[in-house]
This record gives structure tokens, sequence and C-alpha cells, in this order.
């Protein structure tokens, strides 16, 4: 859960009482009274966990269990005895033995009126909503039988949708102010786009000045639309326009996948996190009508050649060369979240950065050009489509630079919720379907470019294949696992000592390769202060992913998210990775085909950079 | 706003970062200072106090919105604040209303062309036994008729 020491003052912050090391010491257990059913809690729980360990339901809205507390909303109110007034249940901690009634008639008489002034500023038009049959608002509202707008309803838009945002769509009408919104981008991300403006009834969620999202530091990661319980934040979905490109017989229509949303559409289809449904998948979009289908692992394959490749080079020039311009460590390019943040945050630190692409725009920039080549289709007539976790890679996909091919690299990016939705319209349920595999050319992927998908991902894959290229032998781990990248840890360190290396890597004799793996821009900015206080010069190599968790708990995730569904998403990739015959990017005979047939020269060379490799661009604080 | 003018303005906020500490608590009576000088803060003066206090400017900006008086946009030199609570609309608040209207051609929230008077409402000053009240920059103004209230403006002037 994050600090929220920092931000607010003593006296704003929620009451809490530490819990006691020792529950068994005098006082570390309280009992207390939960409607007639006495049981006993360790000291400072708050009534809601109380209440949820022991399997009594209360309803919440504002409450996440990746968030701070807020106590905003009101709806999770219980009587305590002998207090005068009905008291939030997660922000009240357990501090006496209490009587507590979650369901007298004060209670849900003060639940249904909280409820129902909710409805009374939102903008319900629930058909017409993405969060239809997914909205907490809804579903409190039909627990506690709602049947009438007593306090009013908005029945015509007053706000303007801001539409302006290549990733994000920001709708205010169907605010319900819960702040949550405030407290991921704040306090989650550090990130800092959205805080409450005004004061009282004229209380408003708001950017700075009331910009657009394009105009303000938003880094497009998302977040704050996998926790929003309304529709009032939701990405911007280009299903309509894929779906026309689909029906166009003239257009050659590719998806890639990425492996994150492969591990978590279950979640849409009623299944519980942690089921994959890679094979299932590939029918699906197929059946979708998608002239072909790729694995993204492929290219995950080849950015870790390419970054493994440029870190070596950089290794080489600051050891042998002793050139002191080169930076190291060098962090990792594939999260156009993190991309986007360091852009804004840390722009005199970009050369940090790998300068190679993300594996969806290399994907991009290989379809248009040597996939187009060997099929003989022409390029213009492709349709590249993204199939992503992600909200950031919609607008990493429009960045200008990214037209390597001479067309935009990649057309459209789709995230999780978004395919499901257009499965669903196409009247087909994803779990019943045959298995089937990926289309050739690039069928084949290793399990070094599945697990990027959750955070040290890149880290491990790239060190499987470092370690191989340096010393010839495989990492010296069981079974390939890297136990020390993986775990949710928010800041991960650890080094492997090379020894008895090949003779081309002499240079590399006996260093001690250390690494670190970030997860959530909030960790990338305690590694980036790190870097700017010079405490990272003996680190080579570090990944950062922009959301908490990696890709997996990414922006276009199925709603709801919290850690334990993370990890069951991450339990899912790796135990499908475990599967799988390569699992080592170099060893990927794809991989080694387009490095043969089309980039002869190999990684890090001419052509590769025209294709694989980018620029960043200095953005700054600065909002104009 | 001019280059020369944010340089000035980033140092003056310097200046009041060395005065009150490099720390969130600051932010209130920076942002007090520079709404007296300035008469508002504007939005680079709220984001070199974000970068300064290494906070997010829609911090600031969440602040500035919040109290009454802290303006986002530029306000004249004299700000009039009439009482708008129920005993002073009782003892004729209306007719004031009217007076400083037609004295300064504006509606109320509004500014004069020449920068100089602001017109607002305000919650009460507490003279609920003394009412009409209206409060002129930091001056309070009881017992109200509306040639005293358009006397009073004169003498400000």
């Amino acid at each position: 859960m994050p600090d929220t020491i920092k931000r607010a003052p003593i006296s704003q912050q929620p009451f809490k009482v530490e819990k006691p090391l020792d529950l068994n010491a005098i006082g570390g257990m309280i009992s207390i009274q939960i409607n007639e059913k006495k049981v006993s809690v360790p000291l400072g729980t708050t009534i809601l966990e109380a209440c949820r360990d022991n399997h009594i339901h209360i309803p919440t809205l504002c409450h996440h269990p990746d968030l701070c507390i807020a106590g905003v909303c009101r709806v999770c109110v219980v009587e305590v005895d002998g207090m005068r007034t009905l008291q939030a249940s997660c922000s009240f901690p357990i501090t006496a033995s209490i009587k507590i009634k979650t369901s007298s008639e004060l209670v849900r008489k003060a639940r249904r009126n909280i409820i129902d002034l909710l409805l009374s500023e939102h903008h319900g038009e629930c058909y017409a909503c993405v969060k239809n049959k997914n909205c907490e608002l809804q579903t409190l509202s039909k627990e506690y039988g709602v049947d009438n707008m007593r306090f009013g309803h908005v029945k015509e838009p007053v706000y303007e949708v801001d539409f302006s945002s290549t990733s994000l769509v920001r709708d205010m009408n169907k605010c319900v102010l819960c702040r949550r919104c405030i407290r991921t981008c704040i306090d989650l991300q550090e990130v800092g786009v959205l805080e409450a403006i005004n004061r009282g009834d004229k209380t408003q969620i708001s950017t700075f000045y009331d910009k657009p999202l394009q105009d303000v530091i938003c880094i497009n990661c998302g977040q704050c639309l996998n926790r929003c319980p309304t529709g009032a934040l939701y990405s911007n979905d280009p299903s309509d326009e894929i779906w026309r490109a689909i029906d166009d017989p003239q257009k050659h229509v590719v998806i890639q996948t990425a492996p994150s949303p492969r591990a978590a559409i279950g979640e849409e289809f009623g299944y519980a996190p942690g089921h994959s449904f890679t094979p299932e998948l590939n029918t699906a979009l197929k059946r979708i009508g998608f002239d072909r289908v790729f694995d993204t692992n492929f290219t995950a394959d080849l950015t870790i050649l390419e970054e493994g490749t440029e870190l070596l080079t950089r290794l080489k020039k600051a050891i042998v060369d002793k050139d002191t311009t080169v930076k190291l460590p060098q962090f990792t390019s594939c999260s156009p979240g993190w991309i986007k943040f360091i852009e804004h945050f840390y722009p005199e630190h970009l050369d940090y950065l790998s300068t190679a692409k993300s594996p969806q725009q290399m994907f991009g920039a290989i379809i248009k050009t040597f996939y187009a080549q060997e099929q003989g289709i022409d390029p213009k007539d492709i349709v590249s489509v993204s199939l992503m976790p992600c909200s950031a890679k919609k607008f990493e996909c429009n960045r200008p630079e990214m037209d390597a091919s001479g067309f935009r690299d990649v057309d459209y990016g789709l995230t999780t919720r978004e395919l499901a939705k257009m499965i669903r319209e196409a009247g087909i349920f994803l779990p019943e379907l045959p298995k089937s595999g990926f289309d050739e050319p690039f069928g084949e992927a290793s399990g070094a470019g599945l697990i990027f998908g959750a955070t040290g991902g890149v880290m491990e894959a790239a060190l499987r294949t470092v370690y191989e290229l340096v010393t010839g032998r495989e990492v010296p781990f069981e079974n390939l696992r890297i136990e020390a990248c993986r775990g949710f840890e928010g800041i991960k360190e650890a080094s492997v000592k090379l020894e008895n290396v090949l003779p081309a890597y002499s240079f590399l004799e006996g260093v001690n390769f250390k690494f670190m793996v970030a997860h959530g821009t909030a960790n990338a900015k305690q590694v980036m202060e790190l870097l700017r206080e010079g405490k990272l010069s003996d680190v080579h190599f570090v990944e950062i992913m922009a959301c908490p968790g990696g890709c997996l708990g990414g922006g276009g995730q199925p709603i709801p998210t919290s850690e334990e569904i993370r990890k069951q998403r991450a339990k899912a990739i790796y135990a499908e990775e475990e599967g799988l015959p390569i699992r080592k990017s170099h060893e990927n005979p794809h991989v080694k085909y387009i490095y043969e047939k089309f980039i002869p020269e190999g990684p890090c060379s001419e052509l590769s950079h025209k294709l694989l490799h980018t620029h960043y661009k200095k953005r700054g604080r600065y909002i104009i | 706003m001019l280059v020369y003018e944010k340089n000035s303005l980033s140092e003056e906020i310097e200046l009041l970062i060395e005065r009150f500490g490099k720390d969130r608590v600051a932010l209130l009576p920076i942002l007090q200072i520079i709404e007296k000088r300035h008469n508002y803060i504007s939005e680079f003066a709220q984001q070199e106090v974000a970068r300064l206090l290494d906070i997010h400017p829609v911090e600031v900006y969440s602040v500035v919105s919040f109290y009454n008086f802290l303006h986002r946009y530029p306000q004249g030199k004299n700000i009039v604040r009439l009482c708008k609570t129920i005993s002073c609309d009782m003892a004729g608040k209306q007719e004031i209303e009217k007076a400083l209207k037609r004295e300064l051609g504006i509606n109320f929230d509004e500014t004069t062309r020449d920068k100089k008077w602001t017109l607002e409402y305000t919650s009460c000053l507490g003279m609920c036994d003394q009412g009409p009240a209206m409060l002129v920059n930091d001056k309070i103004y009881t017992k109200l008729d509306p040639e005293t209230a358009v006397k009073i403006l004169n003498d400000t002037k």
C-alpha cells in the first residue's frame, strides 16, 4: 500500500493504528461483537477487515485494496455502539471492545440514502456505458434495491467528454467523486494528473486548469481506468475501425497478441484469474476474421537480442575503450508508459534508455516490411492490430516517429477488454473454442518472450540470453528459473558473477553483473532518484515497467485488479512458460531466420537501427 | 506571459521557498504571498511552486481552487466582497448590490476593465447584527446603505 505520509499532513490522514507485532501479548487481540457474533481480532484491524474475515458482507465503493484509505463515499457505514453517528467501517480501526451492527434499520436506510445521493449526480445511461454489467455503482444499486431516483437523476450530460487523449477517455458526467483515480495517479503511480478541485457541492475531479488529457503530463498507463468504479474513465476504443478493416476484403488484417491479455482474458468470460487461454484465443481471433494471428513474443525475442547486444556494446565501450560518455546502467524501453514518464520527469536521463523499440513496434515494422515482402502483399493494404494489456500502447503506436516501414507500423492498439467485447460481439464464448496455434512465418516464440508479461520477465529473458552469449553456458539456475527476478516487491536487486567467459567477451571476466527490476512508476521514481545521486554506478541493467505487477497489471486488462489477481495472472504466465519447448530468445528459429534473411548484419546493425530502434523526445514537466 | 516576467516570478518563488522551506506545508503561506503581490496566482506560478516544492502542479491547483481568497485568474487591485447570507439579505443587501453594480459598471464575479475593482459575494462575515456588511480588501464595513457604500468605493480609490 502506498505511503501517504508524504502527501497529507497528519491531521488529514485516516486514523490508523499499527497492528501489534506480538498478537499473544496482552491487548494484542480484541474481542468484538459483530451482529451477535463474538469474534476476536488483532488490535488496529479496521471494522471492514474484521467483517470480511468473518464473512460478513459490507458494501464498499471508494475502498480499493491497492490504494490508501479514503473513507469518502460512506457506503460502508455501520452502527457502532456508543457512537452518536454511523461510522465508515473502512477507516475505523478497532482499539476497544465494541459492538457493531452491520445491517440494522439505521444502517440499511443510510446506505440506501447514500447510494441514492450518489446516483443523483451520476449520468446513468447504463446501456450505452462501457462499464455496463461491470460497474460497481450499478452493482451497489442492485444490491440495495434502488427502484426510484429519489434525489433526482442527471438526464442530460453536463460536462463535455474529453476525447483528446489517444489512450484515455474522461467522462466526468459519470464521476461519483470516490477519488480512486486521484489516489491511483498521485499515490500509486506518482504521476499526478488528477486532483479534486473546488469545494463542497462544486467539487470536481480535474486536471491542471481543466486542460484536456493530451496536454497534461499523463503517461497513459491507464491504472485509473482499472480502478474507476463507474464508467467515468475508459480507454479509447478502436474496435469500430478494426471491424471496418476486417469487413473490407481489400485489407489484410493481422493481429499480434501480447502474453498478458492471454493470461487474463478468461476473466472477461467469467473465469477466475490464473487461466491462460492462448490456443482458444487464436481460434477466436481467426473466427472474428483476422487474416493472420501472430505472437508478440516473437518480437520480444527480437527485443532481447537487440537490447542484449546493445548492452554488451555499451559494456565493451565502457570497460575496454574506457569511454566515459557511455551511459550505464542501461534501462529497458519496452513499457510505453515508462518511456513517457522518463521523457516528462527525467528528460536529462534519456540516454540511459535502450534505443530498442518495444516488441509491439518491432513487430509492426517487421510486418509491413519483411512479412509484406515475403508474402507479396502491398504494405498499404495491411492493417496491423496489436492486442495489448496496455492503454499506453495506443499512444505509442500513434507516435509520429513510429513509421519506419513507410506506413504506420501499428495501426491500432487494442486492449484486452476491447477484444473481449469484440469476441462477444462475434457471438463467441471463448473458453469453449477448439485450440489452435499461431500463424507462420512467426509461429513460434520462446518462453523468454512470454514472461515479458510479468515484472522481472524482461530481465529474466535478457539474462538467459546475455549469460549464454557471454559464457557459452546456460544461466546457473534450476530449470532456468531466475527467482531473483520474480515476485512483486517494488524494487528487486540481484547479481550474477560472470566467470570462464568466451574469448570474445574476455573483458567481462569476473564482472559481477548487477541488475535491478522495478514496477510501477512510483518505484521507477525511486530508482531514478538513486541514479541522480550516482548510486547506480555499479548496476548494469535496469528493467522498469510502468504498471504495478508489469504488463499483466496493465491499464487495458480486465477489471477489477488487485495484488492477488495479478499474482494469479503471473502464475498462469510462468506455468505456460515452463511447458514451452524453446525457452531462450536466441534459440528461436524464426529470429535466427529473420536475421539470416532480412537483417544479415545482425542485431544493432544499420538496418536494424532503422527498423527496430527509435529515439526519444525530451518532453519536460512544463504544462503549456 | 513574457520570458522576463516568468524569470522574475521564478526568482521570487525561489526566495519564498528559501524563506518558508522546501516542504509541502509551506505551500499555503507561499501562495498567500504570491496572491497578495500579484492579485492572482498564475498558471506559471502554480507550476513553479509545484516544481520547487516537488509536488504535482494539479495539487497546487487543487489548493488554489479550494480557497476563496486565492485566485486562479487575474483580479482587480481592490476586491469588494459583499456578504450574501440571510441576515444581511434581510437587512437590505439587495440595495447595496445594485449600488455597487451601478457604480462599478460590472456584475458580481467580474473585474473592471482597468483592473481596479473586482466584485464578489462572500459567506457570512460574522456581522449579522450590523448588516448589511461588506469587505473591501481586508477592511470590513457594516450597517451600509447605498450612499455610504458608494462613498467607501470612492474613498478607497
